[in-house]
């Protein structure tokens, strides 16, 4: 690779490219929850009501916290336990306040449109109140969140200096994105597994529509498949696809792609998590998930997440002291 | 900081013309105003300057003043404030018309902070070796000896350049006649060059049309004139040596200013825990393993540097550090036990310090000050206290003073105990009447105090930071300006 030989050798504090993981990793989590919170909105009058919103709890194994708060699941209850509870660690304050303290422990190295912009986008997140779950205020709050989450992305893309620190935080959206992804379709394939009679199959397509929306990939999931819904391939379009951006598919490539740059450009010893990832990737043939889809999915998502959560372990453990 | 008798009005010559435009109204009273600089000679520039800020429109500053808060607050241009539990992120407060400096005043100050920090490195490297100044009784070997800034590891240990203070901040106020005098010396570690370059940068977003082609000398080099120093007293043979930043970490009130210092530098921002010390050298965790580390800007007090040789409690530092640095491994600015050099009771004899180093007279003269530990002084400080500051010696940030012709009789009587019972612990000065410069208020562009903080950065030789830090106390009469209470900054413009 040509590469202009550095004057010096610019090291990155291991606890700073730690932080880039986490920084990337909490702003795609509000963009993620948004989508979830805003397709669920948009969908929970159809169905169901409470049923619906619960599933949101359920994807984030929340449903003990969400009870010890709340009697039952509603676009109130769980818009203020994800958008306005500074107390549980998965709402989106919880989030932009963790993002934020990476950000701030990171200053001196990102780029100071990126730090301006998560300032701003915390001081609009903590000024939500209890107006803005209300129904008429609820789809544009997921607007806001979604919006400031894809500035961060767009501004990273166009100011963070492409060095280590760099792909530490690829690796950290990528992760996020893979994780997510598959928590999604866990929660879909739990309500959707048992409901193979033909009177819930409009309700099937709901949900199924619902599952690829929250994805952003309803259009994108059309125009591979114009007719209908299977879980074969709905599985398949999230988890072996190499084309959608939030597949895991797509984003453990990516995940791959910038450990191996940091092997090779930084001399990073990365191969616990390049072997986990070459065994991870052996599991997500279109062959293997379709099988697997067509029975029982669950344990297999559950063996992802976990996988996912072992990589990050691997990352950070190679510098761990 | 010092106060003034704003009821006593005296007619000045004003030699830039009467105020008109925004500036009507504009009355400095018996002060003398850093703006219209009554009885100086005139600098075109600044003639200028004052034109063109009369002719701006009052609603014009106001709405650029708003923009400019903001984008302090957004861009996170703050210092915290703790309270209980809470944690609020305040912006130092910005005034948008500058203080200006002529060429003239700029090389007075420029030599006298240059003769100062030479004269306050002699005087470290004296007592902690020959001590030849506590001999000669010119500084009492008690005060020296016994002061908490003292610091015994440093017994005849030698840095390099036998430079001590590498980063000083000297704080400089004006008197009614426009002399510039010596408030305090920062010699630890001094804050506030951040806001020297913000407030520049933010002058030149809203305030444009008042800078353009104007002369002003720029402030952007300081990161790589600190860079060059921190790498001038690396350890020898060491060809690209590796600076660090450490900071108590992103809980720290100053901690803006720590990003700043490591952004401006290019050079990594670190805390204790990403430092270790093995094999008598001193090392940064990063990714590859561990990095060696040349030279630490610290930004952490002497007792926290090190659990083994300071603070044992203290979970900010580097266990082994000083060692390693006695070793020669490494070198550390500010050097360790320069808190003595900028103790309020040294500081009354600084101008006898410069004489018996320098054999020169001081450039920048004191303000006059008396020593509360000898009688004639005590006598003296108790019989006019209601006429002067007494400040503690051993306390810094405006904390525990007396401000006499602001106190009530119980307040001086409260003091006169205090001061009778530990009267070395006190110096007195007289009531200052501070220089004032226009500022942006609420009811139009009024008088408010000012001081200076000009920012010395020594390695092998001296280079100072053209301005400084000017903080305005933007309370009516008010002549607190520090940070911590209520005070504001300015940008500071140095004509060239």
């Amino acid at each position: 690779m040509d590469t202009i030989p550095p004057r010096h050798r610019v090291h990155l504090i291991a606890r700073h490219a730690e932080s880039t993981l986490w920084l990337a990793r909490y702003i795609e989590r509000i963009e993620n929850m948004a989508r979830i919170l805003d397709v669920t909105n948009t969908f929970a009058r159809d169905a169901d009501d409470s049923r619906n919103w619960l599933s949101i709890p359920r994807i984030n194994g929340d449903l003990v916290e969400f009870y010890k708060k709340h009697t039952e699941a509603t676009q109130r209850t769980v818009g203020e336990f994800y958008l306005l509870d500074e107390t549980n660690p998965t709402s989106v304050q919880s989030f932009i306040t963790a993002g934020r303290e990476n950000a701030r422990t990171l200053r001196a190295l990102i780029s100071t449109e990126m730090w301006l912009q998560i300032n701003v986008f915390y001081g609009r997140l903590r000024a939500l109140t209890a107006a803005d779950v209300s129904p008429d205020r609820f789809t544009a709050v997921c607007a806001m969140l979604k919006a400031g989450a894809q500035a961060h992305t767009g501004i990273t893309e166009g100011t963070l200096y492409r060095d280590q620190a760099w792909h530490f935080y690829m690796i950290g959206r990528y992760l996020e994105r893979a994780d997510q992804t598959t928590r999604l379709l866990d929660t879909r394939f739990h309500s959707l597994a048992p409901r193979s009679d033909t009177a819930d199959a409009d309700l099937a397509a709901g949900q199924w529509n619902a599952l690829l929306r929250a994805a952003a990939g309803y259009h994108a999931y059309r125009r591979e498949h114009p007719s209908g819904y299977t879980a074969p391939e709905v599985a398949c379009f999230l988890l072996a696809n190499t084309s959608f951006p939030r597949s895991v598919g797509l984003n453990l490539a990516q995940v791959e792609w910038h450990l191996t740059q940091l092997r090779a450009r930084y001399f990073l010893r990365m191969s616990d998590a390049l072997e986990r990832l070459d065994h991870l990737n052996g599991t997500l043939t279109f062959a293997n998930v379709a099988e697997l889809a067509s029975r029982k999915l669950s344990p297999f998502l559950d063996y992802v997440q976990r996988e996912i959560g072992a990589l990050h372990q691997d990352i950070v453990g190679t510098f761990a002291f | 900081m010092q106060v003034g008798d704003a009821s006593q009005s005296q007619v000045q010559s004003q030699s830039q013309g009467t105020p008109h435009g925004t500036l009507q109204g504009y009355d400095p009273n018996s002060f003398f105003c850093e703006m219209l600089r009554p009885g100086q000679p005139q600098h075109p520039t600044l003639t200028l300057l004052l034109s063109r800020l009369a002719a701006l429109p009052i609603a014009s500053l106001r709405h650029r003043a708003q923009e400019a808060e903001r984008d302090l607050l957004e861009r996170g241009i703050t210092f915290t404030v703790y309270s209980d539990a809470t944690a609020i992120d305040r912006i130092l407060p910005f005034d948008l018309i500058p203080r200006v400096i002529t060429p003239t005043e700029w090389h007075q100050i420029e030599t006298g902070v240059i003769q100062r920090v030479r004269a306050l490195n002699m005087f470290l490297h004296d007592i902690y070796h020959d001590r030849k100044i506590l001999a000669d009784k010119i500084v009492p070997a008690e005060l020296v000896l016994k002061n908490a800034g003292y610091c015994q590891a440093m017994v005849g240990f030698n840095v390099p350049f036998n430079t001590y203070v590498h980063v000083c901040g000297t704080d400089i106020v004006r008197d009614e006649t426009g002399t510039f005098r010596v408030l305090e010396d920062n010699a630890r570690t001094p804050s506030g060059v951040a806001y020297v370059v913000e407030n520049r940068h933010m002058s030149l977003s809203v305030m444009s049309d008042l800078m353009t082609s104007l002369r002003v000398r720029g402030v952007d080099e300081y990161g790589l004139r600190l860079h060059n120093a921190m790498a001038e007293i690396a350890p020898p043979g060491v060809e690209d040596p590796q600076v660090v930043v450490l900071s108590p970490g992103i809980f720290n009130s100053a901690y803006f200013e720590h990003v700043f210092l490591a952004r401006e530098m290019g050079v990594p921002l670190v805390e204790g825990r990403d430092l270790t010390v093995e094999a008598g050298k001193v090392w940064m965790r990063t990714t590859a393993g561990l990095a060696q580390v040349h030279t630490i800007y610290r930004r952490i007090g002497d007792d926290f540097l090190d659990p083994d040789a300071f603070n044992p409690d203290s979970m900010l530092g580097v266990r082994g550090l000083i060692e390693a640095w006695r070793r020669g491994a490494v070198a550390i600015a500010n050097a360790v036990g320069t808190g003595v050099a900028d103790d309020k009771a040294i500081y009354a004899y600084m101008p006898r310090i410069i004489k018996y180093y320098l054999s020169e007279e001081p450039i920048l003269q004191n303000v006059e000050t008396r020593i509360c530990a000898e009688p004639d002084s005590l006598a003296y400080t108790l019989d006019h206290l209601h006429e002067l500051v007494v400040k503690p010696v051993a306390e810094s940030g405006g904390y525990g003073l007396l401000i006499g012709p602001h106190a009530s009789k119980a307040q001086l009587a409260d003091f006169r105990v205090l001061l009778k019972a530990d009267p070395a612990n006190y110096i007195s000065q007289p009531t200052l009447k501070l220089s004032v410069s226009p500022t942006l208020c609420e009811d139009g562009v009024r008088p408010r105090h000012v001081d200076l903080r000009p920012f010395a950065v020594t390695g092998k030789d001296t280079w100072v930071l053209p301005g400084g830090l000017t903080r305005v106390a933007l309370r009516p009469g008010s002549l607190v300006v520090n940070s911590s209470q209520g005070g504001g900054s300015k940008d500071t413009w140095v004509l060239a």
